[in-house]
C-alpha cells in the first residue's frame, strides 16, 4: 500500500511541476510588490496542490451529476427508494429473478452496460416459493426442453464456484445430495415411463430403468407391491439447499452492481399504440414507460423509468400482468388471454422415523403422487403430495392442513415403505407453486402485445431446478435478441395464444 | 505522464453494501484474513485494474486445472481407449496396473515414464492409483471406457468432490476397492452417491475434513453397503469440552450437542438463523 501511495504522491508532484514553476514566478512577483514574508517551502506547495487535486475531483463529480442520466436530485430522498432510472427492472427477487440479474450482468459487454434493478416485496422471504421448496433437481421429465434445462442447471451447480464466487467471501456450498430420483410406475402408466425414458436418454440424461426385483435388491426397504417399472436417475439428480443458491446469486449480482429494492410494484405507466389488422380489428400495443415501486408499509412510491420489465414474480405473476391490462381485452382476441399462472398451495411435512431407510434413500416419487426424501442424518424425512384438482386448498394464507397428511399421504407412505408405519410428524410448512394452469410448464419470453415485458414464470414446481439455465436464456433473449445456448422458443407465450399445450407428464 | 500511474477508481457504493451484508450474515466468529488478503481486497474494491488482474489470475489457475484434465480424444482415436487412459493417468503423475499383469506403470516425480504401456493396446486397466493428483470430474471422461476397473485410489486429491463421486456409477459393476481418504471437498452428499457401487468390498473414508459426524456416517455407509468393509480412521470422536462449565453441565451439553447434531435438520436451522439475521439487517 505504501508503495502505491508513494508512487501516487510522486505522480501528483510530477503533475504539479508545470503548475508549480509558473506559480513560483508569480509568488516572487507578489513578494517584491508587497514584501510579504511568503514561505515557498516544499510542505506548503504540497498542501496547496493536494487541495487543488481535491477541488478538481469535486468539480468532476459535480459535472457528472449535472449530466442527464445521473442520480442526483436537489431533494433529500429516502435511502431505500429505488433509483429513478433503470434499464431493466426485474419484478420478483426469488431465485429466478436473481439468476436473471446475475446473467444480465455477466453478459453485458461493457462495465455498467445495463442498470439492473431487482424489486422484491418481502424482505424476510417468509412466503417466497424459493425458500419453501423441497429443493430437488431431476432430469426425468417428458419434455426435452425441461431435460436440457435441468442438465444445464446441474452443470452450472457443479461449477458454481467458478461462476458465483466473490473475492474474500466463503466459497458457495449448496449441500448437494447426489442421491437421485426414483419414480415408481404402476401398470397403467408404465408405457408413459418407457417413452419418457427414451426421451431422456436421447437428450443425454443418465437414467436407468429397474424391474421390481432389481428395485428390491437395490433398496431392500421398499415394498414393490403394485410397482411394475421404476426409473432411477444415476447422475446430476438429488436435492440441495435453495436458500444457499438464492444467496449465492444475490451476493454475486450485488457485487457486480445490481440494485436491490424492497418494495412492491403496484402499477405501470405505459404508452399505447393502436394498430389495425388487415380485417379491420384494432389491436393495442403497449410499451411500459414507468414502473411504480411502492415502499413496504407506506404510501410512498417511486416511478422507475425503465426500458424492459421482467416478470419473475412467481405465484403473483398474474397480478403483475393484470397491471398491464393483459387479459382485459375482448374475449376472443390476443388481448383477452390472461397470463394462466396462479398460486397453488402445497404442503411439506417433516417426519421422524427411527427405523427408516438410511443414507441410500433417493427422492422417491410414487405413482400415487406421494413423494418423500431424506433430510439430514438423524432419521428425518420430508414428505408431500400434489392434491387432486378438485381438492386444491385455499391460497389466501400459508396455514398447514394436518388432516391431509393423516388421510392422504400416510397410507401411501406406509404402503410403500413398511418402516413408515410408525412415524411422527415433527414439523410442516406450506408454500405456493406458480402453477401454470394451461400446461404446467414455464412461460419464457416476451408478451406479443406488451413489447417490453418478458416473462419467466409459471414453472409449476420446477422453477428452482431450472433457475440457472432460465436466467441465462432470458439474458440471451434480452441482450442478444434470441436464444443462443438453449432454444426455449417452445416455451414462449405463443403456445398460449394458439391454445396448443405442451403438457409435462411428469409433474410432482 | 501521470495518466499511466493513475489507476481507475471505483465508486464505493456497492462495497459498503457488501460489507454491511457480510457483517450481518456470519453468526460464527471468523478469524481476520491475513494482511495480504485484506490488502488485495482493499485494492480490488478501489481499483478496477486490480480487480481485473485478480480475475485473470483465477482464470489462469482454472486453465491449468483444465489442461491437466483434457480429454485425450486424438489418442483415443488413434491408439485405442486403454492407451489413452494409460497416458492420461501417467501425465497426471499417477500409476496403474493392467489386467492380467503384476507390474505397475508409474511416472516419477519429474513426470518421466516408461513407454512400454503402448504395447498393450487391448488390455484394460484393472487398478488405478491417482492419489495426490489433480484429477477431477472432467478427467473421468478419459476413464469412462475402462469397464474392468477394480481398484481406484484418489486419496489426497484436492479436486475430487461430490460430483466426481456421483460419476463413479460408470464402474458400478466392477469396482471393488475405493480409497477417498483425505479429500478436502467430499461431504455426505457425495458419499450417498456411493450407493450405486454394489460391487464395492473395501471403502476408505478416513480423514475427510468436511464430514461433521464421521462416526454416524461410517455406520450409515456400512448399512448402505452391506458387503463392504468401511475404514474410517483419523477422526476425533471425543466430546467437545468447554473449560468454564462444571462436569455435570458438560455432560448435559455434550448429550444435547450430539442429539442436536444428529436429529435436528441442520439445513433448516442455519436457514432460520440466516433469515433472522437478514431481517434484522433490513
Amino acid at each position: 500500500m505504501s508503495m502505491w501511495k508513494g508512487l501516487h504522491m510522486t505522480a501528483r508532484a510530477a503533475h504539479g511541476i508545470h503548475v508549480s514553476s509558473r506559480f513560483i514566478h508569480k509568488h516572487t512577483q507578489l513578494c517584491t510588490l508587497w514584501s510579504r514574508n511568503i514561505n515557498t517551502g516544499r510542505p506548503v506547495q504540497n498542501e496547496f496542490f493536494k487541495d487543488l487535486e481535491n477541488q478538481f475531483k469535486a468539480f468532476r463529480e459535480k459535472a457528472a451529476d449535472a449530466m442527464p442520466g445521473s442520480d442526483w436530485t436537489p431533494f433529500e430522498k429516502n435511502r431505500s427508494l429505488p433509483p429513478e432510472r433503470a434499464d431493466i427492472v426485474i419484478v420478483g427477487g426469488g431465485v429466478v429473478g436473481w439468476s436473471i440479474a446475475y446473467w444480465l450482468k455477466q453478459k453485458e459487454m461493457i462495465r455498467d452496460g445495463v442498470r439492473v434493478l431487482v424489486v422484491e416485496k418481502d424482505p424476510t422471504y417468509s412466503q417466497a416459493s424459493t425458500v419453501l421448496s423441497a429443493g430437488g433437481i431431476r432430469q426425468q421429465f417428458s419434455l426435452p426442453e425441461n431435460i436440457h434445462l435441468s442438465m444445464a442447471s446441474a452443470d452450472f451447480m457443479r461449477n458454481i464456484n467458478e461462476h458465483l464466487s466473490v473475492l474474500n467471501e466463503d466459497p458457495v456450498d449448496l449441500q448437494f445430495n447426489h442421491s437421485g430420483y426414483l419414480f415408481l410406475a404402476s401398470e397403467k402408466v408404465a408405457h408413459i415411463m418407457e417413452e419418457n425414458y427414451s426421451t431422456q436418454r436421447h437428450a443425454g440424461a443418465k437414467v436407468s430403468l429397474l424391474s421390481p426385483t432389481q428395485l428390491k435388491e437395490k433398496f431392500p426397504w421398499i415394498n414393490t407391491d403394485g410397482v411394475v417399472l421404476a426409473s432411477y436417475g444415476l447422475e446430476n439428480e438429488g436435492w440441495f439447499d435453495p436458500w444457499m443458491l438464492l444467496n449465492a446469486f444475490r451476493r454475486k449480482a450485488i457485487s457486480m452492481g445490481v440494485y436491490q429494492c424492497f418494495g412492491e410494484v403496484t402499477g405501470f405507466r405505459y404508452t399505447t399504440n393502436t394498430m389495425t389488422t388487415a380485417e379491420g380489428d384494432k389491436v393495442d400495443f403497449r410499451r411500459i414507460k414507468y414502473a411504480n415501486v411502492q415502499m413496504p408499509n407506506s404510501l410512498e412510491y417511486q416511478p422507475v423509468e425503465c426500458a424492459i420489465v421482467v416478470n419473475a414474480a412467481g405465484a403473483y405473476s398474474s397480478k403483475v400482468a393484470e397491471m398491464m391490462g393483459i387479459g382485459f381485452g375482448p374475449k376472443d382476441t390476443i388481448a383477452g388471454i390472461p397470463l394462466p399462472v396462479e398460486p397453488r398451495k402445497r404442503f411439506i411435512y417433516v417426519v421422524h422415523c427411527p427405523n427408516g431407510p438410511g443414507l441410500d434413500t433417493p427422492f422417491l416419487v410414487d405413482y400415487s403422487g406421494v413423494y418423500f426424501r431424506r433430510e439430514g442424518l438423524g432419521g428425518n424425512y420430508i414428505a408431500g403430495m400434489s392434491p387432486e384438482e378438485e381438492e386444491e386448498p385455499e391460497t389466501n394464507n400459508l396455514e398447514v392442513d394436518h388432516e391431509f397428511f393423516q388421510e392422504k399421504i400416510w397410507p401411501h407412505l406406509a404402503h410403500r415403505v413398511p418402516a413408515f408405519e410408525c412415524l411422527k410428524v415433527t414439523s410442516a410448512w406450506a408454500g405456493f407453486y406458480d402453477y401454470n394452469t394451461f400446461d404446467q410448464n414455464g412461460i419464457v419470453g416476451m408478451h406479443p402485445l406488451v413489447n417490453n415485458m418478458f416473462f419467466a414464470t409459471g414453472f409449476s414446481g420446477h422453477g428452482l431446478q431450472h433457475s440457472p439455465a432460465v436466467g441465462r436464456a432470458m439474458a440471451e433473449l434480452i441482450l442478444d435478441g434470441g436464444f443462443k445456448t438453449l432454444d426455449l422458443s417452445a416455451l414462449s407465450f405463443k403456445r398460449i395464444m394458439t391454445k396448443e399445450p405442451m403438457l409435462e407428464r411428469n409433474i410432482v | 505522464m501521470a495518466a499511466p500511474l493513475m489507476l481507475m477508481r471505483r465508486s464505493c457504493r456497492q462495497v459498503t453494501l457488501l460489507v454491511a451484508t457480510s457483517r450481518y450474515r456470519s453468526s460464527i466468529p471468523v478469524a481476520l484474513p491475513s494482511l495480504q488478503a485484506r490488502l488485495l481486497l482493499f485494492l480490488s474494491q478501489h481499483f478496477h485494474d486490480i480487480e481485473t488482474l485478480l480475475n485473470w489470475s483465477s482464470w489462469f489457475k482454472n486453465r491449468g486445472l483444465r489442461q491437466k484434465n483434457f480429454f485425450y480424444g486424438y489418442t483415443q482415436q488413434n491408439y485405442g481407449d486403454n492407451v489413452a487412459a494409460a497416458y492420461y493417468i501417467l501425465s497426471l503423475k499417477g500409476g496403474f496396473r493392467f489386467a492380467g499383469q503384476s507390474e505397475w506403470f508409474r511416472s516419477d516425480r519429474r513426470g518421466k515414464f516408461n513407454w512400454d504401456f503402448m504395447n498393450h493396446r487391448d488390455t484394460s486397466i484393472e487398478e488405478v492409483d491417482v492419489s495426490n493428483t489433480l484429477i477431477n470430474y472432467t478427467g473421468l471422461e478419459n476413464l469412462v471406457e475402462q469397464r474392468g476397473l477394480r481398484t481406484l485410489s484418489v486419496s489426497g486429491c484436492a479436486e475430487v468432490d461430490d460430483w466426481f463421486l456421483s460419476r463413479l456409477h460408470i464402474f458400478q459393476d466392477t469396482l471393488e476397492e475405493l480409497d477417498i481418504s483425505n479429500c478436502p471437498q467430499i461431504s455426505v452428499g457425495g458419499l450417498a452417491a456411493l450407493q450405486k457401487l454394489r460391487g464395492l468390498r473395501r471403502l476408505d473414508v478416513s480423514s475427510l475434513p468436511r464430514l461433521q459426524n464421521p462416526g454416524l456416517v461410517a455406520i450409515l455407509l456400512e448399512e448402505m453397503l452391506p458387503h463392504c468393509r468401511v475404514t474410517a480412521v483419523g477422526y476425533d470422536h471425543s466430546l467437545t469440552y468447554s473449560p468454564t462449565q462444571t462436569d455435570a453441565q458438560t455432560r448435559i451439553d455434550a448429550q444435547t450437542q450430539i442429539k442436536a447434531q444428529a436429529e435436528a435438520g441442520p439445513q433448516r436451522l442455519t436457514r432460520e438463523v440466516e433469515r433472522h439475521n437478514q431481517s434484522r439487517a433490513w
